[in-house]
């Protein structure tokens, strides 16, 4: 695929941003410091639902240090934060959008809404100032489940959003489906709650802003995985300033999971306020304020059922599900229960109707949005885990269940609006199968038995739909952005190339990877190959991160940059070599005339185009330097299969992930040893979700119980078994890569795999139905109850 | 009320005063601008904040300045050589691609550091169990355990 058979593209290349990582040189968002810096202190409701009387911020402006303190009045001519998707429900309406204040508006509706920004020479005094806020609340009931917010009676949250509704969507023949169920042989059902879970990257937000008021420019450093949409949506639909007069840089940012797309009050307010005080301001979120401002993912509760012929055949699906959206619209809420997840619901099968409805409610809770894998998690947990049940209800072994239902013909056009491009799901199965030692397992659990132990198998054979798509047909579901990417190739006089590339990099390794293709197509060496990204300042546009996008749609524009490159090139060199551009040949960095030995390199190249004294100037404009914006033709469709071995004890209810195996087939892969780390790392995830993780709200007051590291289990380094990876390899058919993505592969598949073997293992003791996260305390009541019931 | 302060970091000495209340990783950060030790957290819960005093991994989210008064302190930036090339336990991370953000890279690599030194043979098991204060988001442990086990062996060398 390379340009070059020995070149970079699929070799283990190590990183060259560990050399800075590894010495402290990194530079994050909180690492930046100015001259007059002012720290910002947000005060934050601790009330989920409250009207607000009144706040008193006359003494906290007088007290040590103070700069200024900003409340919800005092941001005249700021909107409030946009939602980026507009969806239109079943009846035809556009989803209920009510205004997402940047801070709060005579109302507070989540604990941690922002009330007020302290902004004071330092975070002590700020805080100590913030102290003296005197904010009286009239406290309200609070409704946190999206299942209560949809009852009659519940509290209402917005004005704008009666009886709580965001929308009611759905997708699909649901007269097909209906007729289908009807004559079934059988009808597998379950119910399912996808658990709420806070993306708690490492580095928590930050921000710096500052103003120029010379210039009437701003410069926001922030911890984004996509600075120009973040720019966008700020100047365009908040601030009302124009994007030439805002800089918006995301540096070295600590990881990010979907938690770090969005527009958020913080950053937004920082930029207004630092105009008004004409200083640098800045802000780092403390752990705390980040389980109760960051954006949570999942939290969804679903019926569904699959109807099926006597030998097991996928007849048709129904799916039904309640969606949280928290207090307000976070910037793609309302595209990841609807358009990322219901169009996933055909899975890797054939069955041949599908109908989803899906009900998304306001509550009060922190917004949800898009974490990693942000709606095809859900779906494949969906799917598979009814699969599994049908397995189970018809006695049919589980590779066998899949195996009868497996898509084998492509492109496969799905009854969910998808058309899937290539793909070979046995293939993976196969794989995952032996890597598993499944001939062995029922020797494994006859063991485990003798021991007292139970042992579950479980799988999950996912899809997930990356690089999203076509932007015109995404407009036509209703993004209101477009959704390709840009790249610039400069190739700089002596030859060597700075690539400006609109993905940004927050651990994906973008500076190796893209390097590696680069340097492979142009020939050159990866030293002589400069990759820069997240400045608003120095890329052309950018949609970021986020999707598992930045090879298959910023790598392809990369690509098609550099093909520009090479074309101007060929001309070029014909000029230098007194031959016919189309006797030119580029390859191994070097432009030969075909059939000789005459031949110009790369960088010599280069150098005429800029010192351009033998150049067609009458013809080509001198200068190698191209841009080119890549719209994808459609979705790439990642697949695979893992398998999970647990073994439960009865008596505690600890469950023990025993073995974990992962086949995955992303297309071409770049760098296998960062593929490999993507993969870890989204297993760990996903079976954080299925073992550990959950965000807990107090019912009735709407506190978070789980708001801390102490109160949240994120899996810890003895909390996880050594996972078993490896790929197979389907190319993409619609990108010159070959490349469908990995970063999500890991959270999408894993949390099936590890409940459904958690399911086998207590179907023994009777178990039919146990919810995420799989805890001892759960487990063990789910025996007990089992017990008491037989 | 500000106090004196001497101690040393990375073998230099330093002088100082700070506010009582001045945390070790914020004299660091903010008064030393040795920005590569990280906060992760406000519960002592994630280990970004680990270095070194006196040869044990501390979190320095965790101690006051004025309690490291006299000490040795190590943070990331003083373990690489003087001519650039690695410490034996920043390579393995490297060769093993134990770090992704490279948020928790530095509390890792210093905690990594006080494990060797007290378990220099320890197996993955030991190492997993030894990490526990350790959070990392991106990778899922499973390279840094490799790292671990690596910059073991390259520093028994
Ligand atoms: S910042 Fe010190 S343990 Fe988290
Ligand atoms: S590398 Fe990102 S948190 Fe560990």
């Amino acid at each position: 695929m390379g340009a070059n058979e020995t070149g970079p593209i699929g070799q283990a290349v190590r990183r060259r941003e560990d050399a800075r990582f590894l010495t402290g040189t990194g530079q994050y968002t909180d690492d930046v410091t100015m001259p007059r810096q002012t720290c910002a202190y947000f005060l934050r409701s601790p009330h989920a639902h409250a009207n607000i009387r009144s706040i008193d911020t006359k003494a906290a402006k007088a007290a040590p240090g103070v700069v200024a303190i900003y409340v919800g009045a005092d941001l005249t001519g700021v909107n409030g934060l946009p939602c980026g998707w507009l969806i239109t429900g079943t009846d035809g309406k556009p989803m209920n959008e009510p205004p997402h204040p940047v801070l709060a508006q005579g109302k507070v509706r989540h604990v941690g809404d922002p009330v007020a920004v302290v902004v004071a020479e330092s975070l002590l005094e700020a805080k100590d100032a913030a102290e003296m806020i005197a904010v009286d609340y009239e406290v309200l009931p609070a409704v946190v489940s999206g299942v209560d917010a949809l009852k009659p009676g519940a509290p209402q949250i917005h004005e704008q959003a009666p009886g709580n509704k965001c929308y009611t969507w759905a997708l699909g023949d649901k007269a097909a489906v209906d007729a289908a169920f009807a004559t079934a042989h059988h009808v597998s059902k379950v119910d399912i709650v996808n658990n709420r879970l806070v993306p708690n990257a490492i580095e928590p937000r930050a921000a710096v802003a500052s103003y120029n008021r010379a210039e009437q420019s701003y410069t926001l450093y922030v911890a984004s995985q996509n600075p120009h949409v973040e720019r966008l949506l700020m100047t365009a639909f908040v601030l009302g300033l124009p994007e030439t007069k805002v800089r918006v840089i995301a540096p070295d940012v600590g990881g990010g999971f979907g938690s770090k797309i969005y527009l958020y009050a913080e950053e937004t307010a920082l930029v207004w306020a630092s105009k008004h005080v004409n200083r640098p301001i800045r802000w780092a979120a403390d752990r705390s304020e980040a389980f109760i401002s960051d954006a949570h993912g999942r939290d969804h509760v679903t019926h569904a059922e699959m109807a099926v012929d006597k030998d097991g055949r996928f007849l048709a699906m129904r799916v039904t599900t309640t969606a949280n959206l928290g207090a307000y619209l976070s910037t793609f809420a309302s595209c990841i229960p609807t358009i990322l997840y219901a169009t996933l619901l055909a899975g890797q099968y054939t069955t041949p109707a599908i109908y989803c409805e899906v009900t998304a409610a306001f509550t009060n809770t922190v917004p949800v949005d898009a974490y990693r894998g942000a709606g095809r998690p859900e779906a494949t947990y969906v799917v598979e885990r009814v699969v599994h049940q049908v397995g189970v209800d018809l006695g049919i072994a589980q590779d066998e269940i899949r195996r009868r239902n497996f898509i084998r013909a492509f492109p496969y056009a799905t009854p969910v609006a998808l058309t899937y491009d290539t793909g070979n799901y046995d293939q993976t199965l196969d794989e995952a199968m032996r890597m598993a030692d499944v001939a062995h397992f029922t020797s494994r659990k006859a063991e485990a038995a003798r021991r007292g132990k139970l042992r579950g198998l479980g799988y999950s054979s996912y899809i997930e739909a990356c690089g999203l798509a076509p932007s015109n047909i995404a407009g036509a579901l209703g993004a209101r952005a477009g959704l390709y990417e840009a790249g610039e190739v400069r190739v700089n006089p002596t030859g060597g190339v700075t690539v400006f590339t609109g993905s940004h990099s927050h651990g994906q390794g973008h500076e190796t990877t893209f390097a590696q293709i680069v340097a492979d197509k142009l020939g050159i060496d990866m030293a002589n190959v400069e990759i820069v990204h997240g400045d608003t300042g120095r890329i052309p546009f950018g949609m970021g991160t986020y999707g598992s996008r930045s090879l298959a749609v910023g790598g392809t524009a990369i690509v098609k940059a550099i093909d520009k490159v090479v074309a101007k090139g060929k001309k070029i060199a014909a000029h230098l070599l007194e031959a016919a551009e189309t006797d030119i040949e580029f390859k191994d960095g070097k432009f030969t005339v075909a059939g000789t030995d005459r031949s110009k390199a790369f960088g010599e190249v280069a150098l005429a185009a800029y010192v351009p004294h033998i150049y067609p100037l009458d013809k080509l404009e001198p200068g190698l330097n191209e841009t080119a914006f890549y719209d994808p033709t459609n979705f790439t469709y990642p697949a695979g299969t893992h398998i999970c071995e647990v073994e439960i004890d009865p008596d505690t209810g600890v469950t023990e992930v025993v073995n974990f195996v992962a086949c995955d087939d992303f297309g071409n892969i770049i760098n296998p040893m960062i593929v490999e780390g993507q993969v870890h790392g989204g297993l760990a995830q996903g079976l954080g979700q299925a073992l550990l993780e959950n965000c807990v709200y107090d019912a009735k007051t709407g506190q978070l119980l789980s708001g801390s590291f102490m109160d949240y289990a994120m899996p810890r380094a003895d909390d996880l078994p050594t996972f078993k990876v490896s790929t197979k390899v389907t190319p993409c058919t619609h990108n010159p890569l070959g490349a469908k993505g990995c970063g999500e592969a890991g959270a999408i598949g894993a949390p099936a795999a590890m409940m459904n073997a958690v399911h086998d293992a207590l179907l023994g003791v009777g178990v039919k139905d146990i919810q995420m996260p799989a805890s001892p305390h759960r487990v063990w009541q789910a025996i007990q109850s089992a017990k008491a019931g037989a | 009320m500000s106090i004196p302060l001497s101690l040393t970091v990375n073998g230099q000495a330093v002088t100082t005063t700070v506010d009582a209340r001045t945390l070790l990783v914020d004299l660091l950060r903010t008064g030393l601008a040795l920005t590569g030790t990280h906060v992760g957290c406000d519960t002592a819960q994630c280990g970004a904040c680990t270095v070194l005093v006196d040869g044990r991994a501390v979190k320095s989210c965790n101690v006051l300045a004025a309690q490291v008064a006299g000490a040795k302190v190590q943070t990331i930036e003083g373990l690489a050589a003087e001519d650039g090339t690695l410490h034996p336990m920043q390579a393995a991370f490297r060769e093993c691609h134990g770090l992704q953000c490279g948020f928790c890279t530095p509390g890792m690599v210093m905690s990594a550091l006080d494990l060797v030194a007290r378990h220099p043979g320890a197996d993955e098991a030991k190492i997993r169990e030894e990490l526990e204060g350790n959070l990392c988001r991106c990778t899922g442990y499973q390279n840094i355990v490799k790292a671990v086990r690596l910059g073991a062996a390259e520093m028994a060398k």
